[in-house]
């Protein structure tokens, strides 16, 4: 076990930290958007797109990842009409798939996560914001928007940080992230766990630094909590 | 071979596999929640103790295990512990290669990643009880042992099944995982049906509609657990 082995492999892995961190930023992103439309469905007090959106979370949330990747990576493929729609372009490279299987999932987390976000704002605020003649929108913007966001965000730094370890998946999916190219390195060099072990360090320290940015973001948002025990 | 067929319990039917698969599943889940269990009440008691060394040992495993993508900690454990077992034996007296069986390493893996999670559930379960309680059981001169089997074991249970619930979804979901190391639970034996017939889709849906029985049902099973373990104790008013 030699530094120059360990720095290669290091280099490599790194290397691959663009493969894993592109899928996990675009999913997470797509996510939010996907996420915030079916809250909207799920609250907005529309039975048909109530039930669409309880469907939704309900088969994305219990299905494992894994098997919803493989079946858009090589279920949807196996169809000669999907192969030969307009989506084929997009649907043909493992990479859109990847983060459209992680966008999809994420959703089904994120939505559940704004839904308990806005119930948490209190009733009083609504009813003094409606009470001083605010217009729908503006409420949402002032009012229940900045509060909810605030209560959201506990549970939704647990829910990025699990995508991150979620994009692990797309190493069976032939993508080269940091997982795929450990597992490489290994069957290439016989060498069991070195490779393995600076991945996880690797996997650690990001979900680490994306823990502190959001306590960070957190102190940020609440001033008010800052100033009482300043 | 048209997709009735192909998961129909005939002779070329993959139906019976599937379902030996999903069983598969269910046995890995919860030996894995059981060592889970122990691991993390383990590393609450450690936390609880006030003992500071057990107590950063006992924090450091679950960070450690809550920070690494579940897939590493497979292969990982998948490839360590016939490591370790293999040198346990060399140090027997033993000669040549000791695998742990797919079915022990898929369960130790969700197991030590569970536990990391109950760790949190126990602790808080824990400390949800209300301080008079222990008080009065010290008052009426239980010793720690009847303590801990009267008053303590009952009301950390009752606390932690709604978060115990949550933890067995994620270990059931986590299980599939194991796929990677050949063993053939629901998700690997979708996975060479689907290989074996051409029909992915066929097979990876019907892997995951049995998925989607398996949490759904067995959260039905967490709520009536909840509704029994909790028909004592008065109801908030609404």
């Amino acid at each position: 076990m030699d530094i120059a082995f360990i720095w290669a492999t290091f280099l490599r892995l790194i290397a691959a930290l663009q493969v894993t961190l592109s899928v996990w930023a675009l999913s997470v992103f797509f996510g939010a958007f996907i996420a915030a439309g079916v809250t909207w469905m799920r609250v907005g007090g529309i039975r048909p797109l109530e039930w669409f959106a309880r469907a939704y979370i309900f088969v994305f949330r219990g299905a494992p990842l894994l098997i919803q990747l493989f079946i858009v990576y090589y279920g949807l493929s196996s169809f000669p009409a999907v192969r030969a729609s307009i989506f084929w372009p997009f649907l043909r490279d493992a990479f859109n798939c990847a983060t459209l299987s992680c966008a999809l999932c994420t959703a089904a987390y994120q939505s559940e996560i704004f839904r308990g976000a806005l119930a948490g704002v209190p009733n009083g605020q609504i009813e003094a914001a409606r009470a001083c003649g605010m217009s729908k929108s503006l409420l949402f913007r002032r009012i229940i928007f900045p509060i909810a966001l605030r209560q959201a965000l506990p549970a939704y730094s647990t829910e990025v940080i699990s995508m991150v370890k979620a994009t692990a998946l797309v190493s069976l999916v032939t993508l080269w992230d940091v997982m795929s190219v450990a597992l490489k390195i290994r069957n290439d060099t016989l060498v069991t766990y070195t490779p393995l072990l600076i991945a996880g360090a690797i996997y650690f320290v990001v979900n680490y630094m994306i823990a502190r940015a959001f306590i960070f973001i957190e102190q940020w948002l609440s001033p008010h909590l800052r100033a009482r025990s300043a | 071979m048209t997709w009735t067929t192909a998961l129909g319990f005939g002779e070329r039917g993959w139906g019976p596999a599937l379902l030996y698969g999903a069983v598969m599943t269910l046995f890995v889940s919860i030996a894995g929640l059981a060592i889970g269990a122990a691991l993390g009440s383990l590393v609450a008691w450690a936390k609880l103790s006030g003992v500071r060394v057990a107590g950063a040992i006992g924090e450091g495993y679950a960070a450690l295990f809550r920070g690494l993508p579940e897939l590493l900690v497979v292969y990982f454990v998948y490839f360590g512990s016939s490591a370790a077992l293999t040198g346990l034996y060399h140090l027997l007296g033993g000669e040549g290669f000791l695998g742990v069986p797919g079915l022990a390493a898929g369960a130790l893996a969700v197991g030590v990643i569970s536990g990391s999670y109950q760790a949190e559930v126990f602790r808080g379960a824990y400390l949800a009880i209300a301080k008079g309680e222990l008080e009065a059981a010290r008052a009426v001169g239980m010793g720690p042992w009847l303590m801990f089997t009267r008053i303590i074991g009952p009301q950390v249970l009752r606390f932690a099944l709604p978060g115990l619930g949550n933890l067995w979804q994620v270990a059931l979901k986590d299980s599939s995982l194991i796929s990677v190391t050949g063993l053939a639970e629901l998700m690997r034996t979708s996975q060479v049906a689907a290989g074996s017939t051409h029909q992915p889709f066929t097979f990876y849906v019907a892997g995951g509609v049995l998925y989607l029985a398996l949490t759904s049902i067995s959260d039905r099973v967490f709520e009536s657990a909840e509704a029994r373990a909790t028909r004592g104790m008065r109801r908030e008013a609404h």
